[in-house]
């Protein structure tokens, strides 16, 4: 088992050097980019000796890696930077953000995943049989859609026309704090419906087509042929037999789904007024905002890369094949 | 509907389905063509894909009004669908179905051409990677890591930064810039792969160049799956692009592109839906038809049965 902990700490090691890699790129990248946090587009107009003196002070005027040295010691130190544009320090900043789009993201994710399981069984069992040519040309146009636009014909359908959920914002602005706990949990819930079925959707979208592949495969394996042999019924061939094997690839499924939901909640955070993270980094680009930036761009990518070193981890956890061969 | 937009649009959704028709015959001599046209979706996103091009070939034919006229800002604005103006109008008074044909240059002409960028770039780099080996390939792939470790939207808003009204051949340029990294491992398998093989030592033996083995003989084995990530990247591009307008960012107003529409339409949602929902359902459409071709393409390259 040595071996096996030797290709963790490797495995970790990359994650960490490409994390360091983005910070390093973004903060050249952003850097670079004409403008200053003091000098956002021409509606908000500062004199521009006032911008100078800003700059000379806040040490931007000094040669790019002068302030990469800097700015990679305060990050040893924990010290992530001031937020200019929001007024407040780059951790609070996220602190406030990142909850909010994890709430997103994670609704959604467990969305796409037990929907995507389900449907993908559905399409398998009932494999070209009308209900899966219908099922399937529905999930491909459902992921083929733009998912802000899906998100705009659900806040249309179920917030304008219906009223059955509101339309934006994760609570009700000026009700939400006189509530009672479940009064606001009813809230959050109630907000939290449409963005995150939206995303989910798409999503699911997605995995039941790499399910149904996959449960397909695995119904042409000799087991599941000795399966059926045996006598077993076709029900439990594929919930039992089948389905076991074929869950292996979702595990990655879900660990490379990460990126899609940090793009798609970029998109569905602004059709939804959501402050999270991805609405954030919209507004921090546009304002020059290179510590925010920077610092949204860290977390973006490690969490991408966690989620595919956690993937692997449990696919090889879960597979004996791959621990043989990693050791 | 005057009579000449009426008879042009007849006009491109029969050349569309003869177009498809005369591919069906020359295709039923091979295996791959016959698996191909056995997948239903895949035809008809055929149909869909030449009918949108043909259209938007013909815009000034196909459109009944100038896309960027406004005759009634007052009193045509936000006009429900009508016989005049088949999908509305929008809140300068434009008509969508205009808007829709001449947007679909712009649209369908990013995602083949920011496709055409990746997949040169994804194709030299995995090939390169894949034949040199060593330091070369080491650097390369880890560039590869670093690229992917980014959501692409996140990638692209950092680019953007540098322009304030960014031109279209950037904004293709950028696309493809950002999209060439699953095609370059793709490639570097095959290149990798196919090293040992006796033909390309036989080629090697036959002093031909490095720069010959790739092109004459590492390419041609390995373009069906290059055709297959190609087309589905088109779609995937187009929607890349239908985001980064909805945000403000991709492309600029006046010029129509379909993200641009949805995002207009955007602010008038609850008073006139169609100014959102038709370049929306049709954005939706053209990449279903995108996605739906590839998986045919790569059944009919590839035959397994879990992609039937």
């Amino acid at each position: 088992m040595g071996g096996g902990g030797t290709w963790l700490i490797r495995r970790i090691a990359a994650a960490a050097a490409i994390v360091f890699a983005v910070v390093s790129l973004t903060f050249v990248s952003i850097h670079l980019a004409p403008g200053s946090p003091f000098l956002p587009p021409p509606d908000r107009p500062l004199d521009t000796a006032v911008v100078a003196r800003l700059n000379r002070q806040f040490g931007l005027d000094r040669p790019i890696r002068v302030q990469y040295v800097l700015y990679l010691k305060n990050l040893s130190q924990g010290n992530l930077g001031y937020a200019f544009s929001r007024g407040q320090t780059v951790r609070s900043a996220l602190a406030t953000a990142i909850p909010d789009t994890l709430l997103l993201a994670g609704t959604a994710l467990a969305l796409d995943l037990g929907l995507g399981l389900i449907l993908g069984i559905i399409l398998a069992a009932r494999a070209r049989h009308a209900t899966d040519l219908i099922l399937s040309n529905v999930t491909l146009f459902i992921y083929s859609v733009p998912a802000f636009w899906l998100g705009l014909v659900l806040v249309f359908v179920f917030a304008d026309w219906l009223h059955w959920f509101p339309a934006g914002f994760p609570t009700s602005p000026g009700l939400y704090e006189s509530l009672p706990f479940f009064g606001q949990l009813g809230d959050r819930i109630h907000h939290l419906a449409l963005p995150a079925l939206t995303l989910g959707l798409v999503g699911a979208a997605g995995t039941a087509r790499y399910q149904r592949a996959a449960l397909l495969e695995t119904l042409g394996r000799e087991f599941v042929r000795t399966a059926r042999a045996k006598g077993v019924s076709e029900r439990r061939v594929i919930l039992v037999h089948a389905l076991r094997n074929s869950l292996l690839p979702l595990i990655t499924l879900a660990g490379l789904s990460l990126p899609f939901l940090l793009t798609g909640s970029v998109l569905i955070e602004s059709v939804f007024s959501w402050p999270g993270m991805g609405r954030m980094a919209t507004d921090a680009v546009l304002a020059r905002d290179h510590a925010l930036v920077t610092a949204i761009a860290m977390v973006a990518s490690a969490m991408v890369v966690t989620g595919s070193l956690v993937a692997d981890v449990l696919y090889a956890a879960a597979d004996p094949r791959i621990r043989e061969r990693a050791s | 509907m005057t009579a000449r937009p009426t008879v042009a649009l007849v006009g491109a959704l029969v050349l569309a389905m003869g177009a498809v028709e005369l591919l069906r015959l020359r295709a039923r001599r091979t295996g791959s063509g016959r698996r191909f046209f056995a997948h239903r979706s895949a035809v008809w996103g055929v149909r869909i894909l030449l009918f949108f091009t043909i259209a938007a070939l013909l815009a000034p034919l196909v459109a009944p009004y100038d896309p960027a006229a406004q005759p009634g800002i007052v009193t045509l604005q936000n006009m429900p669908p009508s016989w005049a103006h088949p999908f509305g109008t929008d809140a300068y008074s434009s008509d969508i179905w205009s808007r829709l044909v001449y947007g679909g240059r712009v649209s369908l002409g990013i995602g083949l051409l920011a496709t055409l960028v990746a997949m040169s770039v994804g194709v030299t780099i995995g090939a390169v990677a894949g034949y040199a080996l060593g330091w070369i390939d080491a650097i390369l792939m880890r560039l590869v890591d670093v690229g992917l470790a980014v959501p692409r939207i996140f990638m692209l808003l950092l680019a953007v930064a540098y322009w304030n009204r960014i031109p279209l051949s950037i904004l293709v340029l950028l696309l493809g810039l950002t999209g060439w990294f699953t095609t370059s491992r793709l490639v570097r398998a095959e290149a990798l792969s196919l090293r040992g093989r006796p033909f390309v030592d036989a080629a090697r033996a036959l002093g031909a160049s490095p720069t010959r083995v790739l092109i004459r003989h590492l390419l041609p084995s390995a373009l069906a799956p290059i055709i297959v990530s190609a087309v589905l990247s088109v779609g995937n591009v187009m929607l890349l692009e239908a985001g980064l307008s909805f945000l403000g960012f991709g492309v600029q107003p006046p010029t129509p592109s379909w993200g641009t529409m949805v995002a207009d339409g955007q602010a008038q949602l609850a008073l006139a839906p169609w100014t959102s929902f038709f370049p929306g359902l049709t954005i939706a459409l053209v990449v279903m038809s995108w996605n739906a071709v590839g998986d045919a393409l790569r059944d009919a390259f590839d035959p397994r049965p879990e992609h039937a």
